[in-house]
């Protein structure tokens, strides 16, 4: 069994404090190539900066499988200097507007701080309280003598924290996926040619995907990415039947998630794997809220998929809530399913 | 300049919520020691300094100043599944907490966890609260840890305080929670400083008082027990900023405020703004129409009634995790209150007027 040690935590941490929004993920880019170099065979930053990894078979030529996590995240664009500091900004990607006020940011390469702030209470009155902030009438603050410009990317300022079972931070989502990537690279070479995709700008319409999976022409994909968990409790009790994954339970697998149905072939062998390892698994609630998996699939002449994501509370929020043996049991299987996988898989239909 | 920065930076890393404020007590405690001749603690726990006058102690008038110590925050009501509902200590928008970082003061275990407030998705609220403001009530804490470990270590009644860690900002100024009201109270701590070279003829009771944001009790007893001859308050007002304007707010670092109204007696708001302008301190006027909404409300009112006085500080986002003050504004305050102490004579009560 792989294992989450020292060294994949403060990864996972470096991945994690990076700003990386979408259209602008250099940060972490340079983290990626930096810890895959002395390990791909081939290593480019395609056109629209997605990296892309290739570690040949350790055998002859067998079949080619591409594994995708995005390094982007949800944020901010500054968009308007108003002056003594104060500046307009928009969402990019999805992130729900009743997570801003009162927040603290960092902005642009320097990660200068700032913050969202709100009226006070104390300037409102009850109906003014029972409606939402909108973000167009928000700011980020960075003080009187803030210098940032039109174009500037910002994101939540928490930090990563390791919390019992726990990790706490920003970007879970996918900076697991990521950091899972990168250590199967090290695990490598398999009996398949395997192919990474750190993909780019997947909040936004899987775009980084759309031409990464074009590039490589691969036989099989899974996306591997980090998916809501919604276990938590009903107000008044009743039990909670949408929770889409939970915390604690292993690797979500996808059945399905609109518009996009998983290979069946891909759906029951990742099951009887995890059966045979004794690696805990669960499937994912089918419903909505894509992967890269979505764009691969239609590539070229169609390539089949899946989707694996290591469950997270509170998405696109400042801090999400994910748990330390999701991710080695995800990180586990996937290298399983690497090492058994043969291309009699994708051959027949039976 | 006195580097207040740092002693400020440890009193809003720490919680002290309305009713249990000792963190917050014990670092003014050591930080006042040196700089006054007495200090203790009232029942309530508000903190007494007492910085002696030069006059002859049968003649010796006192002025109170007091800033309130205590935070607003969270007290847990259930756990339901390791997951934490919370309700406030103090005058909380509901609308800032969502996604919040916070601090359970574990009782169970006497452990400080780390925490985020949660907004549940709308399946799991009633029919027509998902999608709008989500309230109170609906909202709970998840620490990270399994139902077990948080069922050993929190309990109904724990206090949970804003997590968010203090950062420097541009321009000279701090954010952080709960720098209402300890950026008064490092105001006051420059003001005790800036005595130990000035004389004054009054004793000065240096007071951090408890309770401000729930009941103003540290002020009602603490006035009861010190029965000072004159109070001053030191308190936030409102920044100028994102969705708050007009006449109840202020520029940040543009100087500090010198209310107007009810709680305020006008000698005493010519004695400051006389001292404002002979040191060039720049003020501005804080129309407070019926109440102050600080412990001055309170003061005023003890035994056969006190003469008050309030000296604000603007800040920003008031109430939120992410307060937003100028240091030179803290500095200004503090300089004002030295030497509006310094300016008080052995007669000053005998010129006290209404006209």
């Amino acid at each position: 069994m792989l294992t989450i040690g020292s060294p994949q935590l403060k990864l996972l941490e470096k991945l994690c404090n990076a700003m990386s929004v979408s259209g602008d993920e250099g940060e972490v880019r340079r983290i990626v190539l930096d810890e895959v170099k002395p390990y791909a065979d081939e290593v480019k930053v395609d056109a629209l900066g997605s990296v892309l990894v290739r570690k040949q078979a350790k055998g002859k030529k067998s079949m080619r499988v591409l594994l995708d996590a995005h390094m982007d995240e949800v944020g901010f664009m500054i968009v308007k200097d108003d002056g003594n500091g104060f500046y307009e900004f928009r969402t990019v990607g999805g992130i729900d507007e009743r997570h801003l006020v009162g927040k603290q940011v960092i902005v642009g390469k320097d990660h200068m701080p700032g913050v969202i702030g709100a009226k006070p209470i104390h300037l409102t009155d009850a109906g003014e309280r029972s409606h939402t902030v909108s973000e167009d009438s928000m700011r980020i603050d960075l003080g009187p003598e803030g210098k940032a410009k039109a174009g500037d990317r910002a994101t939540f300022a928490t930090k990563f924290k390791r919390v019992g079972p726990s990790i706490m931070s920003k970007s879970i989502d996918d900076r697991i996926g990521v950091a899972i990537l990168i250590e199967l690279l090290k695990q490598a070479p398999y009996d398949i040619e395997l192919c990474l995709a750190f993909s780019v700008q997947e909040e936004i319409g899987l775009r980084g995907a759309t031409v990464a999976g074009y590039h490589f022409d691969p036989d099989l994909a899974i996306a591997v990415d980090s998916t809501p968990a919604r276990d938590l409790p009903h107000y008044d009790g009743a039990e909670n039947y949408t929770y889409n994954t939970k915390l604690g339970l292993g690797p979500a697998i996808y059945p399905a998630h609109s518009p996009v149905i998983s290979d069946p072939r891909l759906l029951k062998f990742l099951q009887e794997l995890g059966a045979k390892h004794k690696i805990p698994y669960q499937l994912r609630q089918p419903g909505g809220g894509g992967t890269d998996a979505g764009a691969i699939q239609q590539v070229r002449s169609g390539v089949p998929v899946i989707s694996i994501s290591v469950p997270h509370r509170y998405t696109h929020s400042p801090i999400s809530v994910s748990r330390v043996d999701d991710w080695k049991n995800t990180l586990n299987l996937l290298h399983v399913a690497l090492q058994e996988m043969t291309p009699s898989l994708i051959k027949s239909r039976a | 300049m006195s580097d207040i920065l740092p002693f400020l930076k440890s009193l809003i890393s720490v919680a002290g919520l309305s009713g249990d404020e000792t963190p917050a007590a014990d670092l003014i405690k050591k930080q006042w020691t040196p700089l006054v001749d007495e200090i203790s603690q009232s029942a309530l726990a508000s903190v007494h300094g007492l910085k002696r006058g030069a006059l002859k102690k049968s003649l010796r008038p006192s002025v109170m100043i007091a800033t309130h110590m205590d935070a607003i925050g969270m007290m847990v009501v259930r756990i339901v599944d390791g997951f934490i509902y919370i309700t406030n200590v103090g005058g909380i928008d509901a609308r800032v907490l969502p996604g919040t970082p916070v601090t359970v003061h574990a009782s169970g275990t006497k452990e400080e966890l780390y925490g985020v407030i949660a907004m549940p998705p709308a399946n799991l609220l009633p029919d027509g609260e998902g999608s709008g403001v989500v309230a109170m009530k609906y909202l709970f804490v998840d620490t990270g840890l399994t139902p077990g470990e948080v069922s050993k270590r929190v309990r109904v009644g724990d206090r949970v305080s804003f997590g968010t860690e203090p950062i420097e900002m541009s321009g000279g100024t701090i954010s952080g929670h709960t720098l209402d009201n300890r950026a008064s109270v490092a105001a006051l701590t420059i003001c005790l400083e800036e005595l130990q070279s000035k004389s004054h003829a009054w004793d000065v009771l240096a007071t951090a008082t408890v309770q401000e944001e729930t009941s103003f009790g540290g002020a009602y007893t603490s006035g009861f027990q010190l029965r000072p001859t004159i109070a001053v308050v030191v308190d936030m007002t409102f920044g100028t900023g994102a969705g708050a304007s007009g006449y109840q707010t202020f520029p940040l670092g543009k100087g500090v405020t010198l209310g107007i109204g009810p709680s305020i007696h006008p000698f005493l708001y010519k004695r400051f703004k006389e001292v404002a302008e002979r040191v060039e301190i720049p003020v501005s006027d804080d129309l407070m129409p019926e109440y102050s909404s600080t412990d001055a409300d309170a003061l005023q009112l003890i035994a056969e009634g006190i003469p008050t006085m309030v000296v604000s500080i603007p800040q920003r986002y008031m109430h939120t995790a992410v307060e937003l003050v100028a240091m030179k504004d803290i500095h200004r305050a503090g300089r004002l209150l030295a030497e509006f102490v310094a300016s008080l004579e052995a007669d000053f009560m005998e010129r006290i007027t209404w006209d």
